[in-house]
């Protein structure tokens, strides 16, 4: 067999966010509770990006952080909330009072955005679904549309049925466990909506815990969740999805999830947590580094490894 | 408030708010076979109702898990507890699509900030939309759950009438009434249970309203149509509920949440 020369598309996090994403842009970040892409959104921050539309499933630290630093203008969502831990003081500032500035808000359900993701992976003009009937949804947004199906229902009458549109991020970035340098990503645990994601994106950035040898991935390859093909740069960011967890890596912080109701309740307190651990550091690195080992420690997971299976061979 | 017949002695110490809504919520579950549950309330009384009175239940989380072992409670609908030693974890699109639209959800656990006497709820806003006096997380699942799972069990902790009321803020939500009303076949019957501290409201599907049909010991039908924005119907065989037994207890308390994630 010819060798093959697979492109090497690993880079930081500062040349990933830098060649791949712009003011203005439609930026999806996915990971649902499971793999948020948080160290991403906080190097959106550090390099001060203006007017961004944020596609993401559950709007939650991340975008109250990335809100709070004045990078986004839009938000598309299916879930406003800090988990099951309180309030996101700052979306709620730019909701309820404009404060410091409105903040335009899609508001959709999860299997809305789900479709959303869907109809743009597929280049479709639109996806069905069997919710939004008689909701108020419809109302504030106007993107839900009611057709006919073009088929008879079960009991041979016409049917109606709402649909939603694609959406194409300029760019979507996602956090995963490990991918080799070309982008094969593997993902185990919670998938979410990552891989839809991906391919609705006109680009798609991939951060992994670690870079592994390509015949770790070609070992198990039904694990690769994003193909190569997919994927435009691969960013090596272990930690990267803190407060949120990766599976079989580090446990969720969930003291920090707590906590944030409190810090950004109050402007000037995370105003000044920005300063501290987002502007202040220079990196995720730096960020990881300043938490300490032993606060790493109190996250750390004990084994639980899955049995391998037989692929097979040809003899 | 509630507190143990004189069989509830020793260990069963005065019931809380939270184990009194489990248990009840529990018992409804008898003989179902799937149920879609969140964090909170409902893991806790799905988790009794497989321990008592219905052990082949299986409950699937919105976070794609289904058959889950979790070797501690779990925290949230994602926690890393419930993926380790689970039967499967699916995409959200084949959870959300195939699984929840496709009709696999018997009982689907919801809360809302807002009920009104059809069963449609508010987990959007409070005031309005453009302009909220507050802004609540929205829909999430909810408006799937609802319009996909066979029947829908609502656990409020409150029962006021800014809580159950006449008119919703908004409606995120909506039951098969609604539905209807735009013009959606609706697939499930909507709301079919409300579980809260002062008893229980009930409705069988499409054009009833929820009735109040059972009460806790001591609570009269008076005091939770004070507690109601809506001018409550009342069920003539009207019933009253089983305090929790220390059976149920003890199980809640030492095998479902032993580490009072929940239980407060």
């Amino acid at each position: 067999m010819a060798v093959e020369t697979a492109t090497d598309k690993t880079m930081t996090m500062r040349e990933a966010v830098g060649a791949y994403v712009r003011d203005g842009d439609t930026v999806s970040l996915e990971g649902f509770t499971h793999l948020i892409p948080t160290a991403a959104g906080h190097e959106i921050i550090r390099q001060g990006r203006r007017g961004l539309t944020v596609v993401r499933m559950t709007a939650d630290i991340v975008v109250d952080q990335m809100l709070a630093a004045g990078c986004v203008s839009r938000l598309v969502s299916s879930f406003v909330g800090n988990s099951s831990a309180g309030s996101l003081g700052e979306l709620r500032r730019r909701v309820e009072r404009a404060d410091p500035e409105p903040l335009a808000f899609e508001e959709y359900s999860h299997y809305g955005m789900i479709c959303r993701y869907i109809a743009g992976a597929q280049r479709l003009p639109f996806y069905p679904l069997r919710s939004y009937g008689g909701s108020d949804l419809p109302g504030v947004n106007p993107a839900m549309r009611k057709v006919t199906s073009p088929y008879p229902g079960p009991d041979g009458e016409s049917e109606q049925i709402y649909v939603v549109p694609p959406v194409n991020p300029d760019v979507t970035i996602v956090h995963a466990q490990r991918a080799d340098r070309s982008g094969n990503t593997q993902v185990w645990g919670l998938t979410g909506v990552q891989a839809e994601a991906v391919y609705a994106a006109r680009k798609a950035v991939v951060v992994v815990e670690e870079i592994v040898e390509d015949e770790v991935v070609r070992s198990d390859p039904n694990r690769t969740l994003i193909p190569a093909h997919a994927v435009d740069a691969v960013v090596v960011c272990p930690r990267g999805a803190h407060p949120s967890f990766a599976q079989g890596y580090y446990d969720r912080d969930n003291a920090f999830y707590r906590a944030w109701a409190g810090i950004s309740k109050d402007k000037e307190r995370l105003t000044a947590w920005l300063a501290e651990w987002v502007h202040g550091t220079r990196d995720h690195a730096e960020y990881v580094a300043k938490l300490g080992e032993e606060f790493w420690d109190g996250l750390a997971v004990g084994e639980a490894m899955s049995l391998p299976v037989n692929y097979g061979r040809r003899l | 408030m509630t507190t143990g017949t004189s069989e509830n002695t020793g260990s069963a110490a005065a019931v809380t708010s939270s184990e009194l809504l489990s248990v009840v919520a529990s018992r409804e579950l008898a003989g179902r076979r799937t149920v879609f549950a969140g964090i909170g309330l409902p893991t806790l009384a799905a988790s009794l109702a497989h321990l008592t009175v219905a052990p082949g239940l299986e409950i699937v989380y919105e976070s794609g898990v289904c058959g889950a072992h979790p070797s501690h409670l779990p925290e949230t609908i994602a926690d890393a507890v419930l993926i380790t030693g689970a039967e499967a974890v699916i995409p959200m699109p084949t959870l959300f699509g195939s699984v929840l639209q496709g009709g696999h959800i018997d009982v689907g656990f919801l809360g809302a900030a807002q009920i009104d006497k059809w069963g449609n709820l508010n987990s959007s806003v409070i005031g309005d939309w453009h302009h909220p006096k507050a802004r609540l997380p929205g829909s999430g699942g909810a408006n799937e759950v609802m319009a996909n799972s066979r029947e829908v069990f609502v656990v409020m902790r409150r029962h006021d009438p800014r809580s159950f009321t006449e008119e919703l803020d908004f409606c995120t939500s909506p039951g098969p009434d609604r539905a209807l009303a735009d013009g959606i076949r609706p697939l499930g019957a909507g709301v079919t249970r409300v579980i809260t501290e002062l008893g229980i409201l009930a409705r069988e599907g499409v054009g009833e309203e929820l009735k109040l049909t059972a009460l806790h010991p001591g609570v009269t039908a008076e005091d939770v149509k004070a507690g109601t924005g809506w001018d409550l119907q009342v069920a003539d065989d009207l019933s009253v509920i089983e305090p929790p037994g220390d059976a149920e207890l003890a199980l809640l308390r030492d095998d479902v949440d032993p580490e009072r994630v929940y239980l407060r």
